[in-house]
């Protein structure tokens, strides 16, 4: 069973994320997205983290793929892209380079860590912090809100910042004096 | 492990098997069915409204009008745009179809929540829930569900290929993800004072009327929730994804026969589950009204049974209430939706959470309730006078600059 449900949402992860590369059309690019964030989310269930799926899905799915999609469609940036036509020559050698080294690395740490579960470790069966059905929540709220809570309100700042900053650097208020000297 | 219903945890056997098989067909087809009645009743009930008639000639007071409108787009012809996305102009109703039949899923339908018996009921020997599934995340999955709802509609816009379609879908990703954040924020007070995220838990906290989480948080979140589902659901006043006068039909102009059937199916099932998941959260679900220790009892029915019965005649009540609300009340400008939604409902729904939570933190420490309350509600108007100050500075500049956003 739980071979069987990892099973098809590897392959949604997996058929999302090379839909995601070669669909030339950004909106269909972007649905794949949703699927590849779907799959994770049932992977999450899979492994009991409730609250991350459905996190997953109200953030990812929810917010930010369709401001992805919100974009596209009021940009008019929604057709076929041309992917013969080549802006920065040496783009694809480089980026051959960088995923294989990607894909090195990956493989050299699943090698060496994969040990690190069942030798040294104490595997799958860490013990649960507290059980019942909003352990999850419970957990996740208490390291956010005691132990990383400094982190956590500083991240929620930077947002804030980020926010404010566009908002001032796209709307420069101009000839305001030339207005109310009228 | 896999999440699964309690029943199928232990052995496989056929019995529970054939209980969850049972609980699916059951509430896929109450789930048709009450469409199908809420058609008719609003149709009906809004004619009345208007001093007309509505549906009167098939079956008893026109009551199978929606089945005859049902098999008369079926037989109609299927058409696709020449300059539609077909594969997503396809793919549309039905992702607009299933998630209003996913969140149905969470809602308890009935059983016993009286004398701390958390809703369970035993049918042939298993004891199970009267609800399809009771997953931990409870609510947020209903919230999940209603952030994915956005799709059906964005895209069944934007693959029409035509312009009044896309200015509709626009206008529905817009809408609906700013009225998420207040649909979450009220619903946030809910949880605080149920402290689960379980539906059946929240049910099984609100024995008595004065425990009913529209009178413990206080009025606020249940009004902005109302107002919020309301605009996530695109019904009248906030129906600017469909208004006919500007936009045609809105998303839903390029579709026809039975893809136009499953847009339509969605909308007032997701009205159905909304009004449901109200009752669920602020009106006690399937617990009968009752003041202290006196309860509403139906006599000769069993307990569980009866809860049916209250959440049916509650959810009757939401969806004359947005009945009404159609028949009322006009649309809302684009800026007017987007000023109510930013500007009034998030601020308001998270200063009352604040609230709340500085409320359940002076009872833990036994601090003075009136000072803490009293001292809350003096940053509250701070805040706000803060936030008036902000606005009418920004609607200065923007007059200055001659622009309207």
């Amino acid at each position: 069973m739980e071979f069987f449900v990892f099973g098809c949402a590897a392959l949604m992860i997996l058929v999302g994320a090379v839909g995601v590369i070669t669909r030339s059309h950004p909106v269909h690019a972007a649905l794949s997205l949703v699927l590849t964030l779907f799959g994770v989310a049932v992977l999450f269930v899979a492994q009991e983290a409730h609250f991350l799926a459905a996190v997953q899905v109200i953030v990812y799915a929810g917010a930010i793929v369709v401001l992805f999609l919100f974009v596209i469609m009021l940009l008019g940036v929604d057709r076929v892209e041309n992917l013969r036509t080549e802006p920065l020559t040496a783009q694809r050698p480089l980026a051959v380079i960088v995923s294989l080294g990607l894909i090195g690395i990956l493989v050299a740490a699943f090698t060496t860590g994969s040990g690190a579960l069942h030798e040294r470790g104490e595997g799958i069966n860490i013990p649960d912090l507290n059980t019942g059905t909003d352990a999850n929540t419970t957990q996740l709220a208490e390291s956010i809100f005691s132990k990383y809570v400094v982190a956590f309100e500083v991240t929620s700042v930077l947002l804030v910042v980020a926010v404010v900053g566009t908002v001032l650097l796209s709307r420069r208020i101009k000839s305001v004096e030339v207005e109310t000297s009228k | 492990m896999i999440a699964l219903d309690e029943l199928l945890v232990d052995n496989l056997l056929w019995a529970p098997l054939l209980i969850v098989l049972l609980k699916v067909v059951v509430v896929f087809i109450v789930g048709l069915l009450a469409t199908m009645l809420m058609v008719w009743f609003e149709r009906k009930a809004i004619a009345g409204m208007q001093n007309r008639i509505g549906p009167n000639k098939t079956g008893p007071f026109g009551i199978l009008q929606t089945l005859a409108d049902g098999i008369k787009l079926f037989f109609k012809e299927d058409l696709i745009p020449n300059r539609s996305d077909r594969f997503v102009f396809a793919l549309a109703p039905f992702l607009s179809f299933v998630p209003a039949f996913l969140a149905f899923a969470i809602i308890p339908l009935g059983g016993d929540f009286r004398n701390g018996n958390g809703g369970e009921v035993t049918w042939f020997g298993h004891v199970t829930k009267v609800q399809l599934a009771d997953p931990p995340i409870g609510v947020l999955f209903a919230l999940a569900i209603s952030s994915i709802a956005v799709y059906g509609i964005m895209l069944a816009g934007w693959s029409s290929g035509s312009k009044y379609p896309l200015i509709g879908s626009v206008r529905a990703s817009a809408q609906m993800v700013s009225y998420e954040a207040a649909l979450g924020l009220s619903l946030a007070s809910v949880l605080l004072l149920a402290g689960t995220l379980s539906t059946s838990g929240i049910v099984a906290a609100q024995t008595t009327i004065t425990q009913w989480n529209v009178i413990s948080t206080g009025f606020i979140p249940f009004i902005i929730f109302l107002i919020a589902a309301t605009a996530e659901l695109n019904r009248p006043p906030f129906d600017l994804v469909e208004a006919e006068q500007e936009l045609v039909g809105g998303f839903n102009t390029e579709y026809s026969s039975i893809r136009f059937a499953l847009f339509y199916l969605a909308e007032f099932m997701n009205t159905v589950t909304m009004s449901a998941l109200i009752v669920t959260l602020f009106f006690g679900g399937p617990q009968p009204v009752a003041f202290g220790n006196f309860v509403f009892d139906i006599p000769l029915l069993p307990n569980a049974l009866e809860g049916t019965f209250w959440l049916l005649a509650k959810v009757l009540v939401f969806l004359y209430i947005y009945i009404w609300f159609r028949a009322t009340l006009p649309r809302l400008r684009y800026d007017q939706l987007m000023d109510l939604g930013w500007k009034v409902l998030i601020p308001g729904s998270l200063g009352w959470f604040m609230l709340l939570a500085s409320q359940r933190l002076a009872r833990q420490n036994d601090w003075n309730i009136f000072i803490v309350t009293g001292s809350s509600v003096v940053v509250m108007v701070a805040c706000y006078l803060l936030l008036q100050a902000a606005f009418s500075k920004s609607a200065r500049e923007r007059e200055i600059q001659g622009s309207m956003f």
